[in-house]
């Protein structure tokens, strides 16, 4: 029986078994890569500022995404609360992607303007303040932390090595443009230009 | 069906994803047919063959898939093929029903404008004061209020620090249908400056005189002294009587109503803390959100309220 020669070296096993699984991959993830539609900016996409982007990084951290996913699906139930369903070219600029993978609170991939900055900082300092029935945890320390722009600069480095389109000047200028700022301000940016790209009436 | 074949992937990875399925379908069909037995009756000496695999003495037999299970393999094959001959799966075919999520989108939301569209445009013919008193009207706006508006003025319209109280018939921006409409559908954008510049006894003395204004405990020496200090500063926003101006947004100050005072906090106290640090209440435009239709659904909603 040759089965035998697979079943009895595990080494190659592996190595046939991983062979199988990517077919999957090979075929739905790689030639994504070369399609325009998902790699191509939409018009109008900006790279996030310096603050956005510490905003954005303070929105990891806190791990907004594990509660709030950032994609609209193309239903309407979803576009009719949420606005114009996601499109791939809103997040090429994304490094990694936060679309998230459940909902324990909304989407927030066009919370941009929705709200006012004030409201923002309301919410994030207790939640029950302007929701009573809310269950979001509150993220008080946001107005006591300042950033210090230190890694700042390397950031928009990093991700401009990744082909977001950052210029030298943005570079230089990271550092200044985030110092001193209170966390919340910067994760209320980074949440002010949520989605607002593509606009849509509901 | 004119057109089968889009674009969206170059040609030689589309081609590469219809290899790389097509070729898995192939090869599933390879391994389930070349490993096929029919032949399950025992040998001339009563033995059934065995995979040669033994363990403790226990062989295992080589028996065919049952038939049941062998057919089920067959229809998932057809199955595949049949999807993929009628939906998008081969690269840049299109399918046979030339479906795509946006279409099937596009078709939801044509189903829904043509079932509701009508009901909307029948509501934006009524007068708002009317509308308000239409109580299927109100169940329709009180939904769209709650998923719209709640998040800031609260689920019973009653407000909260810096979210106005859309119940007390006390309006910033002036509470007739129009304005009603005008705040909802464009937005509003309050700008109290901050006048740390006077000094913090000059602001003192003003927050005293303000708070009397409405009958609130104050100093009256105090407040005699920001009497003239309110009619130099104040009065171009609130008005010589103090009564506010809804062009601007600036509150009336002698209705004991305020918008930026916590529960529990001094109204002095939520005096001072405006005049030094300033206010900027932001209301954001929804008619780019709702659509006309539903604005004047909401506002009559929220006329309603006072009225």
């Amino acid at each position: 029986m040759r089965h035998e020669i697979v079943e009895k070296n595990v080494g190659l096993l592996a190595v046939l078994v991983l062979v199988v699984i990517s077919f999957g991959g090979l075929a739905e993830i790689v030639p994504l890569f070369f399609q325009q539609e998902t790699t191509e900016p939409v018009e109008g996409l900006e790279p996030l500022s310096a603050l956005e982007l510490e905003g954005r990084d303070i929105y990891i951290r806190e791990g907004c995404n594990n509660c709030h996913s950032q994609m609209i699906r193309p239903f309407r139930a979803e576009t009719e609360r949420y606005g114009h369903y996601s499109v791939a070219g809103e997040f090429v600029y994304d490094h990694p992607f936060l679309w998230g993978s459940k909902r324990t609170g909304p989407d927030l991939a066009r919370v941009g303007g929705r709200y006012s900055d004030a409201w923002h900082r309301a919410h994030l300092y207790n939640p029950r303040d302007v929701v009573p029935e809310s269950i979001m945890p509150a993220y008080p320390w946001l107005f006591d932390n300042t950033l210090d722009g230190a890694h700042t600069a390397d950031k928009l480095r990093a991700l401009n090595r990744l082909g977001v389109p950052y210029t030298q000047a943005q570079i230089d200028g990271a550092r200044d443009a985030v110092q001193g700022r209170q966390e919340i301000t910067a994760l209320v940016a980074y949440l002010q230009q949520l989605g607002t790209v593509i606009k849509d009436t509901r | 069906m004119k057109d089968l074949w889009g674009h969206g992937l170059p040609g030689f990875w589309s081609a590469w994803v219809i290899v790389i399925t097509l070729g898995t379908i192939v090869f599933c069909a390879w391994i389930l047919f070349g490993n096929r037995r029919t032949d399950k009756s025992p040998d001339a000496h009563g033995e059934v063959e065995t995979t040669g695999h033994s363990a403790d003495g226990i062989d295992e037999y080589d028996n065919p898939l049952p038939r049941w299970w062998f057919l089920l393999f067959i229809a998932t094959l057809v199955f595949a093929l049949g999807y993929l001959a009628l939906y998008p799966g081969l690269g840049n075919y299109r399918g046979l029903l030339g479906w795509t999520q946006e279409t099937q989108w596009q078709a939801e939301m044509q189903r829904a404008h043509e079932t509701y569209a009508p009901i909307f445009a029948r509501y934006q013919q009524v007068p708002i004061p009317e509308l308000a008193g239409d109580a299927e009207a109100m169940r329709v706006a009180e939904r769209l209020y709650l998923n719209n508006c709640a998040v800031c003025h609260g689920s019973d319209a009653r407000g909260g620090y810096g979210f106005p109280d859309l119940s007390d018939g006390d309006w910033l921006y002036g509470g007739s249908p129009e304005a009603i409409t005008r705040s909802i559908a464009q937005g509003r954008s309050g700008v109290m400056p901050a006048w740390q510049q006077l000094g913090e006894d000059n602001l003192r003395n003003i927050a005293n005189y303000v708070v009397g204004l409405s009958g609130g405990e104050h100093d009256t020496a105090r407040a005699a002294q920001g009497k003239a200090l309110f009619a130099a500063t104040c009065v171009a926003c609130h008005g010589s009587d103090a009564k506010g101006n809804t062009a601007l947004g600036a509150p009336d100050l002698t209705d004991d109503t305020w918008l930026y005072r916590r529960p529990g906090q001094a109204t002095l106290d939520a005096v001072l803390e405006t005049l030094r640090q300033g206010r900027n209440g932001t209301m954001p435009a929804q008619a780019a959100y709702i659509g006309e239709n539903k604005v004047h659904l909401v506002a009559a909603y929220i006329y309603g309220l006072s009225h």
